[in-house]
């Protein structure tokens, strides 16, 4: 569904990404990880086309993102800190998102209403806590039936009862048969949303397979333990490559 | 006894003056030969195809319903030299137009006790021409001409070596120079509107002791121009509207003893330009909207400006050396942003009417394009505050708050 | 794109600025009305702030508004639309804010108390320089990530068009004053959106002919239809160039 090819970027002299392929198939949901500066969020708004790569290609749903807008009516893109228009009301925000995609007649209202943002239309989006603009990133992600999500942090910033909320809602997503891209330092919570984990490590990726591979791997039972010892790894595999480029 | 001859004889002209009718065909020229002294001749309404009449006996041509004296584009149309010759009602157009021997509508030369009165001419080179001539009287005329060029062109009231003569209540449109004076003295111009001239609207050089007195100057190419004189009286005139890459209000070269006032000055490019001028006052004039209020060039001397009012003009003075020996008095500038704690109406600090963009612009001409952009203001305001190069004693100690009322 | 538009429009229309900035226009072209006794007066008095004031905060206030909509921008990148729309939507929504601004504020007062040509030029010239400096604007901010950055090179273009560009062309008169400068006055006028504005006001004002030779033949230039057409062209590319190149880089910019 999506295929990420040969994607180089640099910002400066610095190599963010270098060679980069990864695919990524409908009806699974990913998990991707790293520490920070590995290269994960540039990936993604690579994906989204708010990053230009220096080289290479993404193929969305079999085509080309270079120069082309429309491939993005299929994605809802949930960010990590939604800001929005200060002055604009959030039921005028939901007007202006479905005006985009004018293509698009039938709304996805659920977390819409489970959140209860349909009695907060007429709230000017300045006025929102940073939880209750989270929510309406999260309903607007939802709201189109994108057939990818990609959601940077999801539950960041929510509370439980939201969160809750926003899990079951993902997890509905996913058996419905869509492709999910998580990004997310809680890994408790992508244990029980993905079954594909994907660890990029300074440009590289350095583990991609599916969760239940990861555990035999890594030998571990749980998610957490796992994905540290895939750090651990990762930070040795490091040294080493240092040591080699003295000798 | 020569005089009591003069008397009779006088006398006797007017006692038995005869009155001769001419109708549109007839002849002037016969007319005037045939005519006795002191006749009248009258021309009824219509055109008379003439020129070169000469006139050389005291006559007196009245037109009744302007009648046209057509000159043909040949030479003049009247020439005269005499005493007591007088022109009335007549309309004259169409003179030659030769530059070598100034072709004019009526030409006098060394005449007396003329007169010149409700005259309309039209098309012609000189106006009306008077050489050596004096005691005239020049009034209530209108001279027209269209030249598109100054050559094409001469003056409108042009005098040479006249004396004793009263110039009023013409309209003088379109000649070279609208007045034109060269040695005339002990004359009065007054309430003549002269507009359009190709090149000045008043000319006037060698000419003493004359009087010019509210006179509307609107509009001639380079303005008034007036040189080499002493003892002037300008008063109540009106100079406006005289723009041009040279053009003034009054240029003054070597004009001294005189008095110029409560004349208005608008719309010029410059109000007042000055040169080796001397003795003279300035007094309640008023300049509003000129380009340089004055110029006055540092070879003037024991100049007075008092009492004026200097509002909306670009530049109140400007001068081209640092040597200033001329005085500024009580006027009121509309630039000034002085208080007055006493309240005596007149400002506590003293104003400096030269800007340092003025003083900018007089050594680089083009520099004036930055007028009004925010260097120039920053400049002028750094001068105000700290003066470096505008002329120490260019210095109004008695500026006034309040403009006077000069209207 | 007018969809964007106007929501961008929306949202800069409402904002606080927007309403501060248009009493601040009404404010100052009231008291300058009421102090000034005629019209001429008037638009003298209001070319000083729109040479100085209003380049001044469309400067300021496009940077801030591009980086105040930063993550909004980025929204807006993530969604089915083109960038370039993206881009136009957000500076035209800046420029119509400062333009409606300038005809708002100085509109009421001069339906009030009337207006000639020459004021109404000086309006158009007030939203030239608008568009002028809000392009400029968006182009030091597409330049650098840094708001602080952007908001200082912005700044200095406002003090090298306002300041520096005259005090480099008076230097140069000065040094070849033995020449005659006319043309190359002209040219350099042409070069400086501001000074251009304000000879086309001065020439407008009628007191060109009062500048003696130089303003004569300006007047004759600026008078002419060919000179009308030429400072009206320059004066378009000049609104052009900067938003151009500007776009350019938005288009390949990384969020």
């Amino acid at each position: 569904m999506i295929s990420v090819r040969n994607i180089s970027k640099k910002f400066g002299k610095l190599d963010v990404l270098k060679e980069f392929n990864l695919e990524f198939e409908a009806g699974k949901s990913y998990a991707l990880m790293g520490p920070n500066g590995s290269g994960k969020t540039t990936l993604i708004k690579i994906i989204l086309g708010m990053v230009i790569p220096n080289k290479g290609d993404v193929i969305v749903q079999g085509e080309s993102i270079k120069n082309n807008f429309k491939y993005r009516s299929n994605i809802g893109y949930m960010p990590q800190i939604g800001r929005y228009p200060d002055n604009m009301k959030i039921g005028q925000l939901f007007r202006m998102m479905q005006d985009m995609r004018p293509e698009i007649k039938e709304y996805d209202v659920e977390l819409m209403e489970s959140f209860g943002l349909n009695q907060m239309m007429d709230k000017p989006m300045h006025t929102l806590s940073g939880g209750t603009r989270q929510k309406v990133s999260a309903a607007l992600a939802f709201m189109f039936n994108a057939d990818i999500l990609i959601l940077d942090e999801p539950t960041a910033g929510l509370d439980p009862m939201a969160v809750e909320t926003l899990k079951n809602k993902i997890k509905k997503e996913r058996d419905s048969g869509k492709l999910i891209l998580i990004t997310s330092h809680i890994l408790s919570e992508l244990d029980e949303l993905t079954d594909q984990a994907i660890y990029i490590f300074e440009g590289d990726i350095f583990f991609n397979d599916s969760v239940a591979m990861l555990k035999e791997t890594t030998g571990e039972e749980r998610f957490t333990t796992a994905i540290a010892r895939l750090m651990e790894w990762s930070l040795k595999k490091k040294q080493t490559k240092t040591e080699l480029s003295h000798v | 006894m020569k005089a009591l001859i003069i008397l009779f004889f006088l006398l006797n002209t007017t006692a038995w003056a005869e009155t001769i009718r001419l109708k549109p065909g007839d002849s002037i020229k016969d007319a005037v030969e045939r005519a006795a002294i002191g006749d009248i001749i009258t021309l009824s309404a219509g055109e008379y195809l003439e020129h070169d009449i000469i006139i050389r006996k005291p006559l007196t041509l009245i037109g009744e319903g302007m009648p046209v004296i057509n000159g043909r584009d040949q030479g003049d149309v009247f020439i005269v030299a005499g005493e007591n010759i007088h022109f009335n009602g007549l309309r004259i157009i169409n003179t030659g137009r030769s530059n070598i021997d100034d072709s004019a509508a009526i030409k006098f030369y060394d005449s007396k006790n003329c007169s010149v009165e409700n005259i309309e001419l039209e098309n012609t080179f000189f106006g009306l021409h008077f050489s050596n001539s004096s005691n005239l009287t020049i009034k209530n005329n209108k001279l027209f001409s269209e030249a598109e060029r100054e050559y094409q062109t001469g003056n409108g009231i042009h005098l040479w070596k006249c004396k004793d003569s009263l110039i009023e209540g013409n309209d003088v449109k379109g000649h070279r120079d609208g007045i034109y004076l060269e040695f005339v003295t002990n004359t009065i111009s007054q309430n003549n509107i002269i507009h359009e001239n190709k090149r000045y609207g008043l000319h006037f050089m060698f000419s003493h002791n004359n009087s010019y007195i509210k006179n509307t100057f609107r509009k001639n190419g380079a303005g008034v121009a007036v040189m080499y004189t002493r003892n002037v009286i300008m008063k109540d005139n009106i100079f406006e509207e005289n723009e041009g890459a040279s053009s003034y209000g009054i240029l003054l070269k070597d004009i001294s003893d005189s008095e110029v006032t409560g004349n208005i000055f608008r719309k010029n490019t410059i109000g007042i330009y000055m040169e080796g001028s001397s003795r003279t006052i300035f007094k309640n004039n008023s300049f509003t909207n000129n380009g340089w209020a004055l110029k006055l060039m540092a070879s003037c001397d024991n100049n007075t400006f008092e009492a004026n009012n200097f509002s909306a003009n670009t530049f109140d003075i400007s001068t081209n050396g640092s040597v200033v020996l001329n005085t500024l008095k009580d006027n009121y500038w509309d630039k000034y942003e002085g208080y007055d704690l006493n309240k005596d109406k007149v400002g506590d600090i003293p104003y400096r009417p030269i800007s340092l963009f003025s003083v900018i612009v007089e050594k680089i001409p083009s520099a004036v394009i930055l007028w009004r952009s925010f260097l120039v203001t920053l400049l002028d305001r750094m001068e105000k505050i700290i003066p470096a190069i505008t002329p120490e004693n260019m210095i109004d100690n008695s500026p006034k708050m309040k403009p006077y009322d000069l209207s | 794109m007018f969809k964007l538009l106007k929501y961008s429009l929306y949202d800069i229309l409402k904002s606080r600025f927007a309403i501060l900035y248009t009493i601040f226009m009404v404010l100052v072209a009231v008291s300058i009305y009421q102090v000034s006794e005629d019209l001429s007066k008037v638009s003298l008095s209001l070319l000083n702030i729109m040479l100085m004031i209003v380049p001044l905060i469309a400067a300021v206030f496009a940077t801030t508004h591009f980086f105040n909509n930063l993550e909004f921008t980025e929204l807006m990148l993530a969604q089915p639309v083109k960038r370039r729309n993206v881009f136009l939507s957000q500076i035209l929504a800046v420029i119509i804010m400062l333009s409606a601004a300038i005809v708002i504020g100085f509109g009421i007062p001069m339906l009030i108390w009337g207006a000639d040509e020459s004021i109404l030029i000086l309006l158009a010239i007030g939203i030239a320089l608008s568009i002028v400096f809000a392009g400029l604007a968006f182009l030091a901010s597409v330049m650098t990530r840094d708001k602080a950055k952007a908001i200082g090179i912005s700044l200095s273009f406002w003090i090298y068009f306002s300041l520096i560009y005259d005090g480099f062309v008076l230097y140069l008169i000065y040094s070849l004053s033995d020449f005659p400068l006319e043309k190359t006055t002209l040219g350099l006028v042409f070069l400086n959106p501001v000074d251009l504005g304000r000879i086309i006001m001065l020439m407008k004002l009628d007191i060109s002919t009062l500048m003696g030779y130089t303003g004569a033949f300006f007047q004759n230039f600026f008078g002419s239809a060919q000179g009308i057409l030429l400072s009206s062209f320059i004066l378009l590319i000049w609104m052009s160039w900067p938003v151009a190149t500007a776009m350019r880089i938005f288009k390949r910019k990384d969020f």
